[in-house]
């Protein structure tokens, strides 16, 4: 085998996707966060309260990567499956749940949600149209919202909250429990994900099929089935995203998750649909960027977060068309 | 879009003298509503052009609607603008408006093209909030008289007319051609001399300057209200289901398309069990995924199929 | 006894064109058996009928049963290993992972099948970690190979092992396809442009002409065949 491995035909490099000028910004933005933290009370809060924020949007925007890289769709419906489930939730506690029971109870309903979406409506489209599974899930977007506004009402509700309403001081910095138990959550559903993708045998298949659906069907994945179930995990991602989001704008609305979605598609674009590990830290990095400039940019109130959000995905964009940490589709000839 | 021989043009020639006739025979509230459909024929139309010709994804037409419709109301209301002058002014500013776009739109592809666009829809509603002063905030800007019902159906329709025909005249020349080039593939055209960004970047002014048209059209159809809730994104959204549903290459395809966004709600709104605007929202999403469902090429390629089966 | 691999009358297409007209050919246990042909003649396609990766037509049996509708999915289950055009390496995973990927369908512990494929390539032992993508060509046919035996099926289906490769490592790659024959009983179809060594290596072969069984026979009878040399060994 010494000849083997002394005779190379030329070595192929496949990216990781974090390029040095990338990863170099990351690290001295947080530095550059650590700093401003430490120097003002005001800019810690902000800066706390956007990685709460950009939890959420990072875990609505896994979703969409989770889905996009399997099957290159993007699911416009994901924010409205996630409002739905929280609205699940919701009915649980009025039927006299304890919160987390509910909690735990709406992440397996939204797995199972998002299995029959993928069975029933996207299965039927994928393979004739592009297009199609993009409207179909526009349909399905305006469909969950009608039907949740038919059953509920379109007026506020009110959910118990599951951090309460404590602040935490910490110095002159004023942290709310809120914002601490949003980071906690979200944060440790990410890393179960991850385990499961990269621990379990499951996970591996998904993962290979994503890469080569044509080689991991070889080895017997069963790459339609695994599809189902990233829809799933991906509704899980979504429901968590809606479980926190609640708690943080207080009340509980058919729209709440809709500018959320937004973000997310920013924050996923941001870090390259492809990367999981880009849309987390797209989301955290957006929704610090939105808080800091909203606390001192007199220009930017709060119309203007969305454009602002966007104007930071094109720019970005511009410069790298892939996004932060997507990598150049070699196109071959 | 290909008008197939003699059949397809007496078809559309009697389609064309029934739209002339139909509004001696409907109420006003009915011409308005053939008005919405004509305003949705435009702008399908213009984002046919720009997704089914050259393959370019946008989903940022509402924003294109809004320029238009802004520009119609703006001008009309601070400097007396005749309305029929205001629409080549609006199809002249948005194509302007798309040219600007198309140019960064050369760097993105597919899907982060889609996602730039609908980054723009989102936003343009929102500068009009900001920027209140000049466009009237929440309230919106006016224009400075209104129409009857039968002046802008009659208006809306020729402008539908004449666009339709312009794009069929650029669509079977050189331009068509080419834009065909680019969607099918990128390098071939490039190969055969075929300059891509020019075309690419005609295909945006065109297409945003179309659906500048049918947003002030759309402002007159409000009442000469221009505001920003009208140009959520919700219309971008409204537009690429027409086109959807519309499919690629047939003038059937685009009315059925327009008829489908325009009529559904108001439809559906009439049947006692539905009702309220929930009910509305849940007949026209569950539409929009059977039809999908059932037809994933549009009504076009439904044509195509019976066309086949013959 | 009957042979472990049949197919008779098998068509195939890739939507309206057909690709194969009305192949037969068997396998013996234990035998090794070359496809070939020029380019385009079909046995790419002859080894994706028989893994169902393409539209099929006639019947296919394995070990005496006929295979019946279930995609790529369930003939590996049945004991086919099917090495695809390109290897089919998993470029972004690792080494270990592609490895542990080829024991997708089993249940149970894969130690032991590790440390026999270790046994086999010492070197795909140093290297677990390293992302596969990274490896030359020679080490990924390699990988690939040790994927296949990770699958622990009777048939190994191997779709031109040789290409791309330099003829020392060529030599190698084949040397270890006789020893997983010998060693270990794995049956083996394997398609290949390099008639000179996949008729050294086979005991008998199929050649395929524009989608039909041209020739058959031993290897030995065929290597001695006029158009044969003519067109395939070059003499």
């Amino acid at each position: 085998m010494e000849i083997a491995r002394r005779l190379t035909l030329g070595e192929r490099r496949v990216g990781t996707g974090g390029s040095v000028p990338v990863l170099a910004a990351v690290a001295a933005a947080c530095v550059f966060l650590v700093v401003g933290s430490l120097s003002s009370s005001i800019f810690a809060q902000q800066t706390v309260a956007g990685l709460a924020q950009g939890t959420i949007f990072a875990s609505l925007a896994l979703a969409l990567v989770l889905i996009y890289r399997a099957t290159k769709h993007i699911n416009f419906a994901q924010g409205e499956m996630a409002m739905a489930t929280t609205y699940f939730a919701y009915q649980l506690t009025q039927w006299g749940l304890s919160y987390w029971l509910s909690f735990f109870l709406t992440l397996g309903l939204a797995f199972l949600f998002g299995v029959a979406v993928q069975l029933v409506l996207i299965r039927p489209v994928e393979h004739r149209s592009v297009i199609a599974v993009v409207i179909v899930t526009v349909g399905l977007f305006i469909l969950i919202d009608g039907l949740v506004t038919w059953k509920w009402g379109a007026d506020q509700k009110f959910m118990p909250a599951p951090f309460g309403n404590h602040v935490y001081h910490l110095g002159s910095v004023s942290i709310a429990r809120q914002d601490l138990g949003t980071l906690i959550v979200t944060v440790a559903s990410v890393f179960v994900l991850w385990a499961f993708f990269r621990y379990t045998k499951i996970g591996l298949g998904m993962r290979a099929a994503a890469i080569r659906p044509a080689a991991a069907r070889l080895v017997g994945v069963r790459t339609h089935a695994l599809l189902a179930v990233g829809w799933g995990l991906a509704a899980v991602l979504g429901a968590v995203a809606g479980l926190m989001t609640e708690p943080t704008q207080y009340v509980l609305q058919p729209t709440m998750m809709q500018a959320v979605l937004l973000y997310a598609f920013a924050a996923a674009v941001l870090g390259g649909l492809e990367s999981p590990g880009g849309a987390v830290v797209g989301g955290l990095a957006l929704g610090v960027f939105l808080n800091l400039t909203g606390q001192y940019v007199h220009f930017a109130t709060s119309e203007l977060r969305l454009p602002i959000a966007f104007a930071v995905l094109l720019g970005v964009l511009l410069l790298k068309p892939n996004g932060l940490f997507g990598r150049k589709q070699v196109r071959r000839v | 879009m290909r008008l197939r021989v003699s059949p397809g043009f007496v078809a559309a020639a009697i389609g064309a003298v029934v739209v002339a006739l139909l509004p001696f025979t409907m109420s006003g509230y009915h011409q308005g509503l053939a008005t919405k459909v004509a305003v949705f024929f435009i702008a399908i139309l213009g984002l046919d052009i720009l997704t089914g010709y050259t393959g370019q994804i946008s989903i940022g037409h509402g924003a294109f609607m809004a320029l238009g419709g802004y520009t119609t109301a703006i001008m009309s209301n601070y400097h007396h603008t005749n309305l029929i002058l205001t629409l080549p002014l609006a199809f002249a500013i948005t194509f302007a408006c798309g040219i600007v776009v198309g140019i960064p739109a050369l760097r993105f592809s597919g899907v982060y093209l889609a996602l730039a666009t609908f980054a723009l829809a989102v936003s343009v509603p929102q500068f009009a909030f900001k920027f209140a002063k000049f466009s009237g905030g929440s309230n919106g800007i006016h224009t400075s008289h209104t129409v009857s019902h039968t002046w802008l159906y009659a208006v809306s329709w020729a402008a539908a007319a004449v666009l339709y025909l312009g794009a069929w005249l650029l669509l079977r020349g050189r331009t068509g051609r080419a834009f065909r080039a680019v969607r099918d593939s990128q390098l071939a055209a490039v190969s055969t001399g075929v300059s891509l960004p020019i075309y690419k970047i005609l295909a945006f002014g065109v297409s945003a300057a179309y659906a500048g048209v049918a947003g002030s059209l759309f402002v007159l159809y409000l009442n000469g209200y221009a505001q920003p809730n009208e140009f959520s994104v919700v219309l971008s959204l409204e537009v690429l289901i027409g086109a959807a549903v519309a499919g690629l290459g047939s003038l059937w395809g685009i009315i059925v398309g327009a008829a489908f966004i325009g009529l559904l709600p108001e439809i559906s709104s009439s049947v006692p069990l539905i009702g309220s605007s929930h009910g509305q929202d849940v007949v026209f999403g569950l539409m929009v995924i059977v039809i999908m469902l059932l037809i994933p090429n549009g009504f076009a390629g439904l044509l195509r199929v019976l066309a086949r089966l013959r | 006894m009957a042979p472990l691999l049949e197919l008779e009358n098998v068509s195939a297409h890739y939507g309206p064109v057909k690709a194969l007209h009305d192949v037969s050919l068997s396998v013996d246990e234990g035998a090794i058996v070359a496809v070939l042909g020029a380019n385009g003649a079909g046995k790419t396609t002859t080894l994706r009928a028989i893994s169902h990766t393409v539209d099929r037509d006639g019947v296919i049996r394995f070990a005496g049963k006929q295979l019946g509708r279930g995609g790529p999915e369930s003939t590996s289950r049945l004991g086919i290993a099917h090495v695809p055009e390109g290897r089919g390496t998993f470029s972004e995973l690792t080494v270990w992972e592609n490895l542990r990927l080829g024991a997708y369908t089993r249940r149970g512990s894969v130690k032991a099948d590790l440390d026999r494929v270790a046994a086999f390539f010492p070197w795909l032992a140093e290297r677990r970690n390293q992302q596969a993508g990274t490896l030359s060509g020679g080490e990924q046919q390699m990988l690939a190979l040790a994927r296949a035996f990770m699958q622990r099926g009777r048939l190994l289906l191997l779709d031109e092992p040789s290409l791309g490769l330099a003829p020392l490592l060529v030599t190698e790659v084949f040397r270890i396809i006789k020893e997983l024959n010998e060693a270990e009983g794995l049956t083996v179809l394997v398609v290949e442009q390099n008639a000179h060594i996949a008729l050294q290596l086979a005991s008998s072969a199929y050649v395929l002409d524009v989608g039909r069984v041209a020739l058959s026979g031993a290897s030995a009878e065929l290597e001695q065949h006029e158009s044969v040399r003519r067109s395939y060994l070059g003499y």
